[in-house]
């Protein structure tokens, strides 16, 4: 039995990476994510870790991947506008295949929006943030509880391919309080990157003949290393007009796409002989739930995809919904986003119903079990 | 759903509402063991403006976690009376501040008025532990969670030093109100 506390998403999610081993937080402060950081400022020092409050979201985002590249796991969390900076770097992140977790606690935009109002309109950014093609891996915890077990996984799957992760949440779970427990260490697997085994002489920091995910050595442990935002070759050194280009941008595609099993994860509730479904996730996803109780009890056979990673997306599982539901209803607290991905995958199988809000409030399950009528 | 039940804590920024909510919150789910959920709504402001904190109780799991159909609502001020009321059910009650919400709104609902802020500037002599007496009447109004575990909560929750202030508090808006009950 692990430890029973009250707690808001955002501390739940401080704890999950301090449960993963993370030692290490670079942040700026911004509504509503702030509380990750003070609950670590308070906290990380205690375990010998650090906390830097640095001068902007892109000095944070650079101090994270510093960090990680001298072997710590290193976690940041923003919000909209500090999300937008964050991109740049993020992508260097993901070039130069540097694991470490980026938390978005999502509110209103664009801009400074509205920064005590809960939005999922950062979901496409998650996707295709930063310029070029790139892989990511995207988590969307909608309960106190999964946003501690989810940033434990954000942690494992970065360390397991070596690449930036992220988790995105809404305002309104990132501040509700709910009970949770805390397991004990060793009940929740914490995974480290793979580290080389070889002699200094012989190490590449990038050799993709040591697999998709060539095991990565720390700064100043005696191997060297080169990092750089242009592609480089398997010394780190940069490439220009190469075949390799495309051959290794191929390999980080594939990294996240190939393992698409291992990555994604999802709950369905009362799916099994629906007829209309729910996709949504986040705060979305809970009024989804409670919108499918009301049509199962209003007699009408509704069910709920929650996914709980959102990038990759679940192509297969969207795609084998729509070839048996009549309807998919997609609530987001946006004025439409994942529905285009929920379209893609439907290819026109089945209908596919939008509902939208951006005020402020979240969908109510009322809306849902509104529009679930009117699609059955 | 009559066993989802919900109260909605609103006043001006400030008034420590967000923390009475997640004291009442925190009585409920570790001391008590039941199921509840908190959430809350403010605007940027760090004072004044009408600010309001929801907690949710329920013997099942908790998804929705915004309060729609409020059983019990408290109004420290005017303004988060007027712009919140609607919510509150037809068998629901309204818990105002007898000094500072003079306009009360048309509704089946119940109203109780009650001195909480002078309780707490006059009898007990802080202000600032107006949250406090607030929590104490809710206790009372709710029925839902003992006022043993709330006061263990609030002792959990508030600054070292002041525990004898609100525990006074907590026990003078629990008494006001078990007189308006009867």
């Amino acid at each position: 039995m692990g430890t029973l506390k009250l707690l808001q998403g955002n501390e739940a999610c401080a704890e999950g990476a301090l449960y993963a081993g993370c030692t290490f937080f670079a942040g700026y402060p911004i509504t509503p994510s702030t509380e990750v950081a003070e609950y670590l400022s308070r906290r990380l020092p205690l375990i010998g870790g650090a906390f830097i409050q640095m001068e902007d979201e892109i000095a944070a985002m650079g101090a994270v991947i510093g960090a990680s590249l001298a072997g710590k796991k290193s976690l940041t969390a923003t919000s909209g506008p500090g999300f937008s900076l964050k991109q740049e770097n993020m992508g260097f992140g993901m070039l130069c295949e540097v694991p470490c977790v980026i938390v978005d606690v999502m509110r209103g935009g664009p801009s400074t929006g509205v920064p005590t109002g809960p939005s999922q309109s950062d979901i496409m950014q998650c996707k295709w943030g930063t310029h070029g093609d790139h892989p990511v891996i995207c988590l969307t915890p909608g309960y106190v509880q999964e946003i501690f077990s989810e940033t434990v996984r954000a942690f494992n799957l970065s360390e397991r391919y070596r690449t930036p992760v992220i988790v995105a949440f809404d305002e309104i779970i990132g501040h509700m309080r709910e009970k949770i427990e805390i397991p004990d260490k060793g009940v929740l697997e914490v995974e480290n990157r793979k580290r080389p085994t070889c002699s200094p002489a012989e190490y590449k920091p990038f050799d993709e003949t040591k697999g998709d995910v060539p095991p990565v050595a720390d700064f100043f442990s005696g191997y060297r290393q080169h990092i750089t935002g242009l592609n480089h070759h398997s010394d780190g050194f940069p490439v220009n007009a190469h075949p390799r280009i495309h051959t290794d941008e191929q390999r980080l595609i594939r990294k996240v796409e190939g393992n698409r099993k291992d990555i994604i994860r999802y709950e369905t509730f009362m799916l099994e002989d629906a007829e209309v479904a729910i996709f949504a996730y986040g705060v979305s996803g809970r009024s989804g739930k409670n919108a499918v109780e009301q049509a199962r009890a209003a007699g009408i056979k509704a069910g709920l995809f929650r996914p709980l990673t959102i990038w990759p997306f679940p192509e297969d599982e969207v795609a084998a919904l729509a070839s048996r539901v009549r309807a998919i209803v997609v609530p987001e607290l946006s004025l439409g986003q994942i529905i285009f991905e929920v379209e893609r995958c439907a290819k026109g199988k089945c209908r596919v119903e939008g509902i939208y809000r951006v005020d402020g409030d979240p969908i109510t399950p009322e809306q849902i079990f509104d529009k679930i009528k009117e699609v059955k | 759903m009559s066993e989802r039940y919900e109260v909605r804590f609103s006043g001006s920024g400030g008034q420590g509402l967000i923390l009475a909510g997640v004291i009442f919150a925190e009585a409920a789910t570790i001391f008590d063991k039941i199921n509840a959920v908190q959430s809350q709504s403010y605007g940027p402001e760090a004072r004044g403006g009408a600010s309001k904190s929801e907690v949710i109780i329920s013997d099942r799991p908790i998804d929705f976690p915004k309060a729609r159909a409020i059983d019990l609502q408290l109004s420290l001020t005017q303004e988060s009376c007027t712009k919140y009321y609607k919510d509150i059910k037809d068998t629901g009650t309204l818990l105002v501040d007898e000094d500072f919400v003079k306009d009360i709104p048309k509704g089946k609902f119940k109203v109780i008025s009650m001195p909480i802020i002078r309780t707490a500037s006059e009898e007990i002599g802080k202000a600032f532990v107006a949250n406090i007496v607030a929590l104490g009447a809710i206790t009372a109004l709710t029925g839902k969670v003992t006022i043993a575990s709330v006061e263990k909560a609030v002792l959990s929750r508030v600054p070292k030093g002041t525990e004898e202030l609100n525990k006074k508090a907590l026990k003078a808006g629990y008494d006001m109100a078990k007189t308006k009950m009867n």
